[in-house]
């Protein structure tokens, strides 16, 4: 079980082919132009893009993103107004609602990919793309980087802005509504998710080397 | 198209966690040598576990649609929700476009998944040849919007924690958002359990 063309176990086996995951089509890999996406001729799907973005860059991303999300979680998101009385929320104040007022499964649904979820992708990448840096393989880089796959289709906190936004429009037939800081900031972490959603983080498997012990 | 090697054809398998290119050595509990991640040809009885769970997903999703899934109560005037009479009263009183989204993302998107899922695992498990790579795309589709469905559950979590002004009004979920909820996500355990590679698999394919 070694890489085709390869003897056993070399430090860092440069990766000579593709495989297409849609439809299991094997392809010879080539260096893409800046740009370039290479597709599947079988069933067109994304074999590989180049990575403008450098693992420093990412990092940054990473990083703005963690910002934003505290900010988007410690401010409240909007406030209601109805005969002079206020009322705002944040995220933890929808969840806390959701358990007491009989809907447990789905306070537990958001808590886990509207928090847990996505603290836990941003803290894993911050941790391996900080020693990718240096081409270097974080301590438990093998365990976070199969975590991060596992728990990467369930983060949605960009769902979460698009609900808050028709939230807001139902909520302004009633009452008066004021937009806070939290929305703001949610929408900056959604830009960022954006930015980040064409990028394949399991690169960095070929980008960085395997300490030998 | 028939002259483009497929790793099971060439005995490799590639590894759906890093992406590393391995031979295969026909053991059932083969590991990827990279990162650890057992090793399969094809996702393990994926026809079954897809079909169990669209099932499910659908014995939820009747109750999710049937059911109210928001209570207003505004001097004492009760007034309960379905998904479908949300997004009418969006559309009536609130913003046409906004109630657009709503609709294709809680109602359009979760058929479209019982539709198209159901699709694929029927024509996968006939090896027919129709249109393969559109049914690729297809599944394509399905694993990208699945779970902007969410939408309707946050908004209701929202407009609960907002709307509490006591007598003068109030919202509170009811059970359709709960089913709700559970439809998404059982329906994105259907399409991650469904492999692709199963519509390009012939019949002479022997798993």
């Amino acid at each position: 079980m070694t890489m085709p063309s390869q003897g056993i176990k070399p430090a860092i086996a440069p990766p000579t082919l593709w495989i297409c995951e849609h439809c299991d089509t094997v392809y010879r890999r080539r260096k893409l132009a800046r740009g370039e996406v290479a597709r599947c001729q079988r069933c067109d799907a994304i074999l590989a893009r180049h990575h403008s973005l450098t693992v420093r860059g990412m990092l940054a991303l990473t990083i703005t993103a963690m910002i934003a999300f505290v900010q988007a979680n410690i401010w409240p998101i909007v406030t209601l107004g109805l005969n002079g009385q206020m009322i705002s929320t944040t995220l933890w104040g929808c969840l806390v609602m959701m358990w007491r007022e009989q809907a447990q499964v789905v306070a537990v649904i958001a808590a886990l990919t509207l928090f847990f979820f996505p603290i836990i992708k941003m803290g894993a990448l911050f941790w391996v793309l900080a020693y990718a840096r240096n081409g270097r393989r974080a301590p438990g880089f093998r365990w976070v980087m199969v975590m991060l796959y596992r728990v990467g289709p369930w983060t949605m906190s960009e769902v979460f802005v698009l609900g808050a936004l028709v939230a807001i429009v139902k909520a302004h037939m009633y009452f008066e509504v004021q937009p806070n800081p939290g929305i703001f900031a949610y929408g900056v972490l959604m830009l960022i998710i954006t930015a980040f959603s064409s990028i394949d983080i399991r690169r960095l498997w070929d980008l960085t080397e395997e300490r030998m012990a | 198209m028939s002259d483009l090697p497929r790793a099971q054809d060439l005995g490799l398998i590639g590894c759906h966690v890093c992406r590393m290119v391995c031979r295969d050595i026909g053991a059932p509990d083969a590991a990827c040598p990279r990162c650890g991640s057992p090793l399969h040809k094809r996702k393990s009885a994926s026809y079954t576990r897809t079909w169990a769970l669209l099932i499910a997903a659908f014995m939820f999703y009747l109750p999710a649609n049937i059911l109210p899934i928001m209570r207003t109560v505004s001097l004492g005037d009760v007034d309960d929700n379905t998904i479908l009479s949300g997004i009418i009263e969006l559309w009536v009183k609130g913003s046409p476009d906004l109630a657009v989204i709503v609709f294709t993302a809680s109602i359009v998107v979760p058929m479209l998944k019982f539709i198209a899922l159901g699709l694929l695992l029927i024509s996968s498990q006939r090896h027919s040849q129709w249109a393969q790579r559109q049914r690729s795309k297809l599944y394509r589709l399905v694993e990208f919007i699945g779970y902007w469905s969410m939408l309707d559950v946050f908004v209701v979590a929202l407009l609960t924690a907002l709307v509490q002004f006591g007598f003068f009004s109030q919202v509170a979920p009811l059970p359709g958002v709960v089913f709700f909820g559970l439809t998404v996500v059982i329906t994105m355990l259907a399409s991650m359990t469904f492999d692709p590679r199963l519509i390009w698999d012939g019949r002479d394919f022997d798993d």
